[in-house]
């Protein structure tokens, strides 16, 4: 399954780092990235793909939580499915 | 993908979710009951009873899931079923309060918030099961807790059945009456339609035609927050500007409801019904129509320019949705209830529109007096009157009408009812105090309007 993965909060030392080797431990393989900083505020937007016969959505965003509270940032994770309906014809 | 070369399309998906109150409102089953009529009642709620609790057995898991993987809230998972007086027909049974307690015992075991379809269709005449079942709507709502009941009581074809109208008045008084204490809670739950449509996904007036298969999923979807956001990039601009802003928003809502049912129909296992495109508000901040409205450029919703405005709001949406989406239908226009929409309160609350305005607003948009809280006093005949009138906007116009209105016991006009949750909160609104009696007293057949006969 293909994911969008984003991550926001207050820009500090090793958010990427932290949630890649998240990511790896739980076979997402990363397709594309892309950061930015709005002020102190540090936006991921991360596109992946996992096999979801093995991990659900759910589990993954709940693999997560621990990394979100390390690091104090949201991540959201969703199906690219999403974004794809809304924004191409 | 164009994903990949730019992070705003991401980011304005995530503003409409979490600032916009963009959600998707309703997933609805709707399930045939056709095939458990039976001569013996007590074997027909048994039918009925093991044909929900099976059809509908994953729903709110499923719908749960995709939530879960959409990161779209999904508000309410909901049940329609085909009218009960053509199932309970077949019974011997002299009411019908038993078959309501049914969906409710059914509908509780699967874990959905409404279940439709405690209907009557007696646009042209009433059969001796749907009188039974007209009369049987105040216990059964108020005996109930999340079963909902419509009647359709005219169609452009049929034109209105006046008497069906008088008995539906009588229905609603004694439907508020038995939910004294709640001030009429009860009429929450009923809508008298003119020109009902058999797959609406929305509660109160959801119920699943007989032309339908068996077993379908249809979605509801919401977010006027989304398209008051697109209104705001246009300030000052011309109402051209205004229709192409809200057309774009309404696509991109209505393809979020048209995945939604995809994905819910192949993981239940039956067929996709349709996208309902109506945008229904909620009595939060955020998530309003009257403030789309006001967002055009009115100073409060009701005051001279309100229809105009949403005239331009609902053929918008439906433009931008129908596009979108492989099949749309159910009510698909604006909703406009008093009690679910924070604007709507507001301007009730302060006497700044009435409800001969909002009687206007009907003739352009669906659905038609919606949620709305009148003295508890008013008598049978005048709600009788207020429910022919609309049926008079919707059959000679072709379009869906309807009535939901809350005779608040024991309160007054400027007083609040609260009902709660999605349903809100709405203050009494004064009716016309001159009688219709003896024009309702009439009864017979308002006749259909001669371009009902098209053929």
């Amino acid at each position: 399954m293909k994911i969008i993965l984003t991550v926001t909060g207050l820009d500090h030392e090793g958010i990427i780092g932290s949630v890649t080797s998240r990511l790896a431990e739980y076979k997402v393989n990363i397709e594309n990235v892309s950061q930015t900083l709005m002020g102190d505020y540090f936006t991921m937007i991360l596109q992946g793909s996992f096999d979801d016969s093995a991990l659900s959505i759910a589990d993954l965003q709940g693999a997560m939580a621990s990394v979100e509270e390390q690091q104090r940032v949201q991540i959201r994770i969703q199906s690219e499915a999403l974004f794809r309906a809304m924004h191409t014809l | 993908m164009v994903l990949a070369n730019s992070s705003a399309p991401i980011l304005e998906t995530l503003q409409m979710i979490d600032e916009d109150k963009f959600d998707i409102r309703t997933v609805t089953m709707g399930i045939s009951l056709l095939d458990c009529a039976d001569s013996d009642g007590e074997v027909a709620r048994q039918k009925i009873y093991d044909k929900i609790t099976s059809r509908a057995a994953r729903l709110v898991e499923v719908a749960d899931g995709i939530e879960a993987e959409l990161g779209v809230p999904i508000i309410n998972k909901r049940i329609s079923v085909t009218p009960i007086s053509l199932v309970a027909g077949a019974s011997s049974d002299e009411d019908y309060v038993e078959f309501a307690k049914t969906l409710d015992a059914a509908a509780k075991a699967v874990g959905v918030n409404f279940i439709g379809g405690f209907t009557a269709l007696v646009d042209k005449g009433a059969t001796p099961a749907d009188e039974k079942l007209m009369r049987s709507i105040p216990r059964a709502l108020n005996e109930t807790d999340v079963v909902c009941a419509s009647v359709n009581i005219g169609s452009s074809r049929a034109g209105i059945n006046m008497s069906a109208v008088k008995l539906m008045g009588q229905v609603i008084r004694e439907t508020a009456e038995g939910s004294a204490e709640a001030h009429g809670f009860g009429c929450s739950k009923l809508v008298v339609f003119a020109n009902a449509v058999s797959d609406n996904p929305f509660m109160a007036g959801a119920f699943h035609g007989v032309q339908e298969a068996d077993t379908v999923v249809s979605v509801g979807v919401s977010g006027p927050g989304v398209v008051k956001r697109a209104l705001e990039k246009v300030q000052g601009q011309s109402f051209d500007a205004c229709a192409e802003a809200i057309k774009k928003a309404a696509f991109k809502i209505t393809r979020v409801g048209q995945l939604v049912g995809n994905l819910a129909a192949e993981r239940l296992g039956v067929e996709f019904g349709i996208v309902d495109l109506s945008l229904a508000p909620t009595a939060e901040v955020g998530d309003s129509v009257a403030h789309v409205l006001e967002e055009l450029g009115l100073e409060t919703v009701g005051t001279h320019g309100t229809v105009a405005a949403l005239a331009l709001l609902n053929d918008a949406v439906k433009k931008g949705g129908l596009m979108a989406c492989s099949a749309v239908g159910g009510l698909s226009g604006s909703f406009i209830p008093v009690s679910e929409d924070i604007g709507m309160i507001e301007a009730a609350a302060a006497g700044k529109i009435s409800l001969d305005k909002l009687e206007a607003m009907t003739a352009i948009c669906s659905v038609g007096l919606d949620m709305v809280a009148i003295p508890g006093d008013t008598p049978a005949a005048t709600i009788s009157a207020m429910i022919a009138d609309e049926a008079a906007i919707g059959v000679m116009n072709h379009k869906t009408t309807a009535v939901r209105v809350i005779p608040a016991i024991g309160l007054e006009v400027g007083q609040m009812v609260e009902f709660g949750g999605l349903l809100g909160r709405a203050p009494v609104m004064p009716v016309h105090a001159p009688s219709a009696q003896v024009f309702v007293d009439r009864g017979g057949r308002i006749p259909s309007p001669v371009h009902g006969f098209r053929n």
